[in-house]
This record gives structure tokens, C-alpha cells and sequence, in this order.
């Protein structure tokens, strides 16, 4: 019997509306088309979120459903980033380039052009050639279709390598570390071609978009945010829901009896670990416009520490959980960083949430992993009186990295 | 020696009878004028008459004389050495006989001026490098050494021969041999010298033999001037760009400067006439090509000075020929320092082998340090500690706490290491009896909840601490290092850290292989059930395990703090190199864990040496390369065989 997506996973459309009505309450709320009760900065911050959480969605999807815990799927992230900001850098600069050599008596040659921008750019690093890996940042297209080969391609052989050596569990985990590691030291580097621990800048201003104000293009990208989440959701619906899904798990529960079912495990394995890093790519994409700036600092591994976190703070194995999670404590987080929650003196020790938020994250993180392993979506559970069959809390299958029964439920 | 002589009789024989007096009072008298206002020009025959007269005073005359130590009587025009002492002078002739005192207006100074002093001191060498003291003496050759010049040659081969003490002769020798081969006017006796020294090592001589070997770049139009020693011939576009061709044709006016782009924009730009350049529309000039033909048009119709276009530029690169040439002449002398420098550089490339093995063992000893408590949590318990960084992080403190309270560095380290022990062995301890022990069939996360523990860690830490580099320093006696020769050495600090290493090592294997702790350790983790029922406790003995592996992590935290600076960062600088040493190693053998510190250590050394500006992409390359050889052998250099490897 075949359902329909929506039939079989009815959260999607709860989802889906809370999603809108979200979306329409900050439009409204927002100083470009509204009351104005929402600043420019904070829609900025509710579409990084959106962001985020669409990068969780993709954790969730490797971990939670795959039982892969990659700690280097925020590489993916900042690539998409770094592609989608060397087109912004480029024609931006290319605009400011060409508006300056117009003053002169003869027009511009190409190459006074491409010298004016390579200048501008790499001036900071010492350098006036444009790198080779600059060669498509002048064309959108290229640009954009880059965003999706070159972190899938990295994912495939990354993943091809991994999964061939059987490589499983921690030693994978430990093993994406490695790869953020290695990327994030390699674009430290002045002679990386992408400006060293500068970054690239000034994102947030979109060529040919001069005249529109910050305000329009915050909520802009708020609209393109959550449309992205919104789709992504429903595609991993999709995919979680039918017979992939089933089988996506069955490996996370037990891979040894999957492959002795016939099927490839390295397969399912690479496709997901592939498409959720091209997911995590595209949320880049739409997060650094809005953030403005990217840098090397953005690959080190406790970004994608801190995407396990979101995910395993909201429950995982559950696509919500995800995007609460990573809702949940990113903006947490931007409250306490921020200032604006009050300090609590305690008379020989001043709690200043600046200096405490990252011990009471861990804290709870802790406690969140030791208590309550379904994390915030297990409240749900207890709204909707879902209980897991009582099987003593048994493995559900013979690996050390198998979740216990009472974790699997969705 | 024979030469310098012949050198000093012809100008005994050329001098005027007045010079060849005896003492210096009577050179000095005789040569009032010249001294009173000396040139470089004119004063260098006297001054050579004082060095050759062989009076003790004229050594006391020329120093006075350059130090504004010598006077001249107004009334008399005679000579003294003088002192200030009150108001006036104490004097004393240049007999050394006390001449009583004089006030000042008697008396006027005698200022050479510092061309002067520089003859005065080239004569000076030759005494004090037979003075009586031999700090004198040494410091001499110091000052010659520093900065060589032909006029040295002859006084050190004069001193050369009565000088008593072995070491001072020894360093005197050495410095002879390096000004011969490069002053000396015989050209075999410079090769001599240069052969000499074999494939020595000395800084002193590739020094001395680099100049030689100094070349500049001539540009010919047919042939090279006969004359010239030439290095080698370049071809353009092999051995020198066409740019830098050019350049060489430009610098000798052998050719008109070439046109940059920029020039040729202003002059252009110069030249617009009704919205055309040079017949040319402005707006074609988007466009090199369109460029380079106006200008030839404006150059046609001379309002722009012709300049070199880039045809004109190939046809006068390829029209000439050039060559490296040495400044030194002499053939024989040149391919003789190039030969002694090809011996040197093959000779130091062999000692740089050694230094980068040794650089490389003491790299290996701190990874192994920092990795070998998480060879037992990792390693033989299976529990993934990502709060390990931290604990390293905890020793360093400790060390830095205990520095605050006692002030001898000796001490205080002596404290601080077992001191460290405890408090990561208790922090160890309370970790896991809070959290680990509920995760042991769940790797990810006690991965994730020691990861919690870290940051929270991380960030108590540097509440407590603050985020500047806090100070943890070595006892003196560990300061220096350990200095082969020039290019070998090793810091006492890294020695210290090897054999701590060596010491953990056996430490590790005394503990496992026979004590009784290592033995339930072995049987908690091959088979807990079975361990349990044979009357162990698995609970105590994870429990002291994991302690141990957190305290040992305590003491190569102190060990690191030693060299690095104590942030709250310190441990998470190594925390993927460890996983790594512990992965690439082997899990659960502490030989895998050495060869894995090792393979790494070594790794990173040869390539930082293959590109010694870039530390970051070494450690770029080296993940890289884990990571393909974790391909080829996925359960390290080491894997457990048998039963216990089925996981």
C-alpha cells in the first residue's frame, strides 16, 4: 500500500505551518515591510538561524538516521560559504573596480580590470594575482555549480576512501575531525589563494543590489532561508520515510546483518554522507551573505562539534528535533553571548553569561546526553503518549556503537 | 712573511732620513707637522715608522694619539701623552718619564679624525695581538674576525709565531688561513688555503668563501670581455626572464627603457585630440592591441619619445648575450671555493639529516607524551576522551599554580609533576564515575559528553585563568642546548621531555605486563563478565584506569607547558594529533602508540623541511596523508591480532 509523504509523516504539514506563519510574523514585524518591531540585525540573526538549522536537518539525517557521526560536516558548510562569497567578493569588487577606472580618459582594458580587482582583493596578503582557484568567481552560474560539485566531490572521495576501509564509529568521527582540521589549517594559509585568516568580506552586499538597503535584503534572505529549510524538510521526508529510510536505519542498527541482506552498504552510506554535505553546502551558501564575513576560523572542529550538539540537544532521529535543536540553542547562544541576560552575583562568585554560557552549555550538553538521550523532541513523546516498547533498554544490534532500544523510537 | 718584510724595507729605503729614527719621541719629533694635522693621505709613513721602530711607548703613543690621549705643548711644540686631572693635564713624554702637569690652555688636543683612527687602529692590531693579556689578544681576533681586511693579514702572521697560549694559537691559525684565502696576493696560496679546510663546517668560512664567489650580471654583445671570470653564460628565458633581460640592456644604455602600462596609459591619455588618440577612437582603446598601435601612431608623428614595444623588446634580449662573472679574477681561486663549498653544503645537507632526525625524535616524544594517557583511555578501555586536551591543559596550570607558591624553579617542578598527577587523576576519577561509566556501550556519545565536559572545562579554565599566556618556566639547569657543531643541536628542554618519554614508556609496560592492576586492567577489558566473575571489580578497576590514563595526561601537560605557552587552549592543540598517534599506531598497544608519535613526528618534520616558511600546510598534508593511510591499514601501523580484535 502506498501513501502519499504528507499521509505517512503528518508532523511535515504541522511543520510546514509553523515554518509560514514564522516567516509572515517577521515580514510583518520587519522595519523593510512592517510594524518594524523586528531590527534588521535580529531578522539577519532568525535567517542564519533558519540556516543552521538546515544544516542540522542534514546532521540529523547522517547521524540521527545513519548513525554516522561525521564531526566535519561544518567543513561543507563553510566551503559553501567560501564559494558562494568568492562570486560575491569578486563582482562586488569588479563594480567598485570599474566605477573607479571610468574616471580615467581611456575605458578600462580586461586586463586592467582583472588587475584592478586581483589588487584589491589580495592587497591584504600581499599578493596582485588572482589564484587559480578563482579562475569561475567572475560567472554566477559556474559559481553556483561549484557550490554544489566541489563540496559534493570532496564528500564522494572522502567518503569513498572511508567507507571503503570499513572505517566505522569513533575512528570515522575522529577521522572527519581530521579532515575539517586539515582545511581549516590549509586556508590559514596567506598563499591558500583565499586570503588567509582574513576571509573573504563584505558579503552582505550583493552586486547590481547597491540601491536596496540591508533592511530588504536581511528579509530577502530570511524568505530564500526558509524556503530552503522548507523544501529540504519536505525532500527528507522524502527520503527518510520510504524504503531508503528504512534501510539508511537498518545500517545504523546493525550494518553487519544489512550487508549480509545483499544490500551495498557503502553505497547508502556514501550517497547519504554525499547529500547531506551538499545539503550543509547550500546552507552556507544562504548563511554567509547574511553574516557578511567568513574565515578559516568558521572550519575549526568544535563548529561541527557544536552542529552534534544542536542536534543531539533536540532529539535526534527525528527531523524537528533537529531544526528545534539547532533553533533552540543558536539563539540561546546569541542571547547569552550578547549581554542581554542579567548576571547573577552569588556574593564571592559573579555568574557573567558572557564568560559562563559555554559551561552551561556543556553542562547541560552532559546531562542532555546522560538523562536524556532523545533530547527536547522527547517531549513530545510525552505530550502525545508515545512510549517505547520496554525491552530492558537492550542494544538493538550486537556493535558497541548500536543505539540502545529505548533511544531508537521516532 | 719574507714579502711583508721586503714590503717594510722598501719603505724603510723610500722614506726620509728623519723617519728611520729610533724612538718614538724622536718620530714624534720629527714629524710635528704631519701629526699635529694629520691626512690619511700623508700619515700612514709615519705611523709605520712608530710601528717598525720597536719602542715599547709607541704602542702607549699610537693608542693615546687615537683616543685623544696625545697633546701638544703650545709653547714648545712638544709632544705628551696627557690625562685630565683638575683643571689641567697630568703629562707624561713619550719617553714614559712623568713630565709633571700642565693647565688646559697650555695644551691643545690632538683630534685625528676618523680616517686617521682607522690607520692608527689597523697598526694598533699588531700589538694587541702580542699583548701580554690574553683577553686582549682574544678579543683582538674577535674584532678581526668581525670584520676582516688586507691590512690584517700581515700583523696576525707576525703574532702568529709567539703566540704561547694553545687555544688563542689554534683560533689565530684559523683566522690566518681564512684572510689568506681571501687577501693573501698569491693566488696559489690562497687555493692552498682554501683546500686547507677540507669540508669544514664554520660559519666563519662560508663567510669568508661566499664573497669570493659574489657575482654581477654583465650583459655583451658579442663575446665576454676576455679578461672576465665568468660563472656561468644565461640564456634568456631559461636561467633569466626576458624581463629581467631587458632590464640588464637597460641598466648598461644598451637599449631605451621599456614602456610600462601605465606610461603608456598617461601618455596616451595625454595625447587625446577631438576624441581620438593618435587617429584612433577613444573607445577602441579597451583593447591592448588598439593601445600599442596608437602609441606607435603618436610616436610616428614624435609627440611621444619612443619606447621599447614588446617586439622591439624579444629582438633586443635575443641580440645580446649574458653572463654571470665573479668579482674575483682569479680563476683557479674561484673554482677552488666553489669546489670547497659544494664539500661544505653536501657535508652540512648530511648534518641537517641528523638535526631534522633529532628535531623529529623530540617532536615524536611530546605527540607520544601527549597521546600515551589516551592510549589507556582510548587505547585499552575503548573510551573516547575529548576532554583529554584539557587534562593536559589541567597539569600546565597546575605547574604555573605551583610556580606562584614556590619561587625555585627545581622545586616547584618537582611538585608540580606529582602534583599534577592528582589532580587529573582525581579529576579523571570523578569524570568517570559521573559520566563515562554510563556510557561504555554507547562510544558516540561518551564521544559527545566528553566533548560536553571539554568545553565546559575550556571555558572554567579560562574564567579562572584569563586568556593570556600564563608563564610556566624551566629550572636553569634546562636551559641551552646541547650543541654538536654548527648545524647539530638539541635543547636540554627536549632532551628532558625524550627521556620522559622513555620513562613513561617503561613505566606503561612495568604496569601492564607486572603488576597486578595491569593484569585485571587486561581482563576487565578483554572480557569484563569474565574478569567480574573471577573476583575483580570492573567498576574500580575502569575507575583507577582511567584515572591513571587522566593523571599521566596531568604530567605531559606540565612536560608541554614547559615549551609552549599555558592557555586554555593548550590541550586542543593536540587533541586530533593524539586521536591521530593513537589511531595510526594501533589501538590498545602501547608499541603502536610509539611507532604512530613517531611516524607523525617524523612526518611532519620532513615535510616542514621540504617547506620550512609553512608549518600550517605541513600539518595540512600530514592529516592528508593519515587519512589515505588509514586506507592501507585501518587498524594502524600495530593491530591487535586475534579474538580481542573483533569489535
Amino acid at each position: 500500500m502506498k501513501q502519499g509523504i504528507l499521509a505517512r509523516n503528518p508532523s511535515v504539514l504541522i511543520f510546514l505551518a509553523l515554518l509560514a506563519l514564522f516567516t509572515l510574523i517577521v515580514t510583518f514585524g520587519s522595519e523593510a515591510y512592517g510594524a518594524g518591531f523586528v531590527s534588521t540585525s535580529f531578522v539577519k540573526t532568525l535567517g542564519k538561524t533558519l540556516c543552521l538549522c538546515l544544516a542540522a536537518l542534514a546532521m540529523d539525517l547522517i547521524w540521527g538516521y545513519a548513525g554516522i557521526l561525521s564531526l566535519g560536516h561544518m567543513a561543507f558548510f563553510a566551503l559553501g560559504g567560501y564559494l558562494i562569497g568568492m562570486w560575491l567578493m569578486y563582482a562586488r569588487t569588479e563594480e567598485i573596480v570599474v566605477a573607479a577606472l571610468a574616471q580615467d580618459a581611456l575605458p578600462a582594458t580586461a586586463e586592467e580590470i582583472r588587475q584592478g580587482i586581483a589588487t584589491q582583493i589580495f592587497g591584504v596578503v600581499g599578493s596582485s594575482d588572482l589564484p587559480l582557484v578563482w579562475s569561475f568567481a567572475y560567472s554566477l552560474p559556474i559559481q553556483l555549480a561549484l557550490v554544489i560539485l566541489v563540496p559534493g566531490l570532496l564528500a564522494l572521495i572522502f567518503g569513498w576512501l572511508a567507507f571503503r576501509a570499513r572505517v566505522t564509529g569513533v575512528y570515522l568521527s575522529i577521522l572527519t575531525q581530521a579532515m575539517t582540521l586539515a582545511l581549516a589549517l590549509y586556508l590559514f594559509q596567506n598563499d591558500s589563494g583565499l586570503r588567509g585568516n582574513n576571509g573573504l568580506s563584505g558579503l552582505q552586499n550583493l552586486p547590481g543590489l547597491g540601491d536596496v538597503g540591508q533592511d530588504q535584503l536581511s528579509v530577502w534572505f530570511f524568505w530564500t532561508s526558509a524556503l530552503a529549510l522548507a523544501g529540504a524538510y519536505i525532500v527528507l521526508s522524502g527520503v527518510v520515510g520510504g524504503k531508503f529510510g528504512s534501510v539508511i536505519r537498518a545500517i545504523r542498527d546493525d550494518e553487519a546483518r544489512v550487508r549480509f541482506l545483499g544490500y551495498s552498504v557503502e553505497s547508502y552510506k556514501l550517497f547519504i554522507f554525499t547529500l547531506t554535505a551538499v545539503i550543509c553546502a547550500i546552507a552556507g551558501v544562504l548563511y554567509y551573505p547574511q553574516a557578511g564575513i567568513i574565515n578559516p576560523a568558521e572550519l575549526a572542529p568544535i563548529a561541527s562539534i557544536y552542529l552534534a550538539v544542536w542536534v543531539a540537544i533536540g532529539g535526534r532521529g527525528r527531523l524537528y528535533g533537529a531544526v528545534i535543536g539547532a533553533a533552540f540553542v543558536s539563539l540561546m547562544s546569541s542571547l547569552f553571548t550578547g549581554g542581554r541576560v542579567p548576571a547573577i552575583d552569588l556574593g564571592i562568585l559573579r555568574i557573567d553569561w558572557v564568560d559562563w554560557w559555554q559551561v552551561l552549555l556543556g553542562v547541560v550538553f552532559v546531562l542532555v546526553t546522560l538523562f536524556a538521550p532523545k533530547g527536547i523532541g522527547g517531549l513530545f513523546d510525552l505530550a502525545l503518549h508515545r512510549r517505547s516498547p520496554d525491552r530492558k533498554g537492550a542494544p538493538l544490534g550486537p556493535e558497541d556503537g548500536s543505539l540502545q532500544e529505548k533511544e531508537a523510537l521516532e | 712573511m719574507r714579502l711583508i718584510l721586503m714590503a717594510v724595507a722598501l719603505c724603510a729605503a723610500l722614506m726620509p732620513l728623519s723617519l728611520r729614527a729610533e724612538t718614538a719621541a724622536a718620530i714624534a719629533a720629527a714629524n710635528a707637522a704631519k701629526i699635529e694635522k694629520p691626512s690619511r693621505q700623508t700619515i700612514g709613513p709615519v705611523i709605520e715608522a712608530l710601528v717598525a721602530s720597536g719602542d715599547p711607548m709607541a704602542a702607549a703613543v699610537l693608542q693615546a694619539w687615537a683616543s685623544k690621549g696625545l697633546g701638544l705643548r703650545k709653547s714648545d711644540k712638544a709632544f705628551f701623552l696627557i690625562m685630565p686631572e683638575g683643571d689641567g693635564y697630568k703629562l707624561t713624554d713619550l719617553t714614559g718619564a712623568d713630565a709633571g702637569t700642565a693647565p688646559k690652555s697650555e695644551i691643545s688636543e690632538l683630534k685625528p679624525n676618523a680616517g686617521v683612527r682607522g690607520l692608527i687602529a689597523t697598526a694598533l692590531v699588531q700589538f694587541t695581538l702580542s699583548d701580554p693579556n690574553p683577553a686582549k689578544r682574544a678579543e683582538a681576533l674577535t674584532s678581526i674576525a668581525r670584520d676582516p681586511k688586507t691590512e690584517h693579514l700581515a700583523p696576525l702572521r707576525a703574532a702568529l709565531a709567539g703566540e704561547t697560549d694553545p687555544a688563542l694559537n689554534a683560533q689565530k691559525a684559523r683566522l690566518e688561513r681564512l684572510l689568506t684565502l681571501r687577501f693573501d696576493p698569491d693566488s696559489a696560496q690562497r687555493v692552498t688555503a682554501i683546500d686547507g679546510f677540507g669540508a669544514d663546517l664554520g660559519i666563519d668560512l662560508r663567510g669568508a668563501l661566499n664573497p669570493l664567489l659574489a657575482t654581477t650580471r654583465l650583459v655583451a654583445t658579442g663575446d665576454a670581455p676576455p679578461a672576465a671570470n665568468i660563472a656561468n653564460e644565461l640564456s634568456p628565458g631559461r636561467d633569466l626572464t626576458e624581463a629581467d633581460a631587458y632590464d640588464l640592456l637597460v641598466a648598461a644604455n644598451l637599449a631605451p627603457a621599456r614602456l610600462t602600462a601605465a606610461e603608456q596609459k598617461a601618455a596616451l591619455a595625454a595625447n587625446i585630440a577631438g576624441g581620438m588618440v593618435g587617429g584612433i577612437p577613444l573607445a577602441d582603446l579597451s583593447d591592448q592591441t588598439a593601445r600599442d598601435r596608437a602609441y606607435t601612431a603618436l610616436e610616428q608623428a614624435g609627440t611621444v619619445p619612443t619606447a621599447a614595444t614588446s617586439d622591439e623588446v624579444t629582438a633586443a634580449v635575443a641580440a645580446h648575450r649574458y653572463y654571470d662573472v665573479y668579482a674575483e679574477p682569479d680563476p683557479a681561486v674561484t673554482g677552488a671555493a666553489k669546489a670547497a663549498l659544494d664539500r661544505i653544503t653536501l657535508k652540512q645537507g648530511a648534518m641537517e639529516v641528523v638535526d631534522l632526525g633529532l628535531d623529529a625524535l623530540s617532536l615524536s616524544a611530546i605527540y607520544f607524551l601527549a597521546a600515551i594517557g589516551l592510549a589507556i583511555t582510548f587505547g585499552v578501555m575503548r573510551v573516547i576522551n575529548m576532554a583529554h586536551g584539557e587534562f593536559l591543559t589541567l597539569g600546565a596550570y597546575t605547574g604555573y599554580v605551583v610556580q606562584q607558591w614556590v619561587p625555585n624553579y627545581t622545586a616547584s617542578i618537582l611538585i608540580a609533576l606529582p602534583l599534577a598527577f592528582a589532580v587529573t587523576f582525581a579529576a579523571g576519577v570523578g569524570i568517570e564515575r559521573l559520566v563515562i561509566r554510563h556510557l561504555y556501550k554507547r562510544p558516540l556519545e561518551s564521544l559527545l559528553a566528553t566533548f560536553g565536559i571539554s568545553i565546559a572545562l575550556q571555558q572554567l579554565l579560562k574564567n579562572i585563568f584569563g586568556t593570556q599566556a600564563r608563564p610556566l618556566t624551566a629550572p636553569a639547569w634546562l636551559d641551552g642546548a646541547l650543541t654538536f657543531n654548527d648545524v647539530v643541536s638539541i635543547s636540554y628542554i627536549r632532551i628532558a621531555i625524550f627521556v620522559l618519554a622513555l620513562i613513561f614508556l617503561c613505566f606503561f609496560l612495568w604496569l601492564m605486563k607486572r603488576t597486578r592492576l595491569g593484569l585485571e586492567v587486561r581482563a576487565v577489558t578483554q572480557n569484563p563478565t569474565m574478569a567480574a566473575s573471577m573476583g575483580i571489580n570492573p567498576d574500580r578497576i575502569n575507575m583507577l584506569t582511567f584515572g591513571l590514563g587522566s593523571g599521566i595526561a596531568g604530567i605531559a601537560g606540565v612536560a608541554i607547558g614547559l615549551y609552549a605557552k599555558v592557555t586554555s587552549e593548550l590541550g586542543s592543540d593536540y587533541i586530533v594529533q593524539s586521536f591521530m598517534t593513537v589511531v595510526v599506531g594501533g589501538v590498545g598497544n602501547i608499541w603502536g602508540t610509539l611507532a604512530g608519535a613517531s611516524m607523525i613526528g617524523g612526518l611532519q618534520k620532513v615535510i616542514e623541511w621540504m617547506n620550512p616558511s609553512n608549518t600550517l600546510a605541513a600539518q595540512t598534508y600530514m592529516i592528508l596523508f593519515i587519512i589515505l593511510f588509514i586506507q592501507f591499514r585501518p587498524r594502524g601501523i600495530i593491530p591487535i591480532k586475534g579474538r580481542a580484535a573483533g569489535d
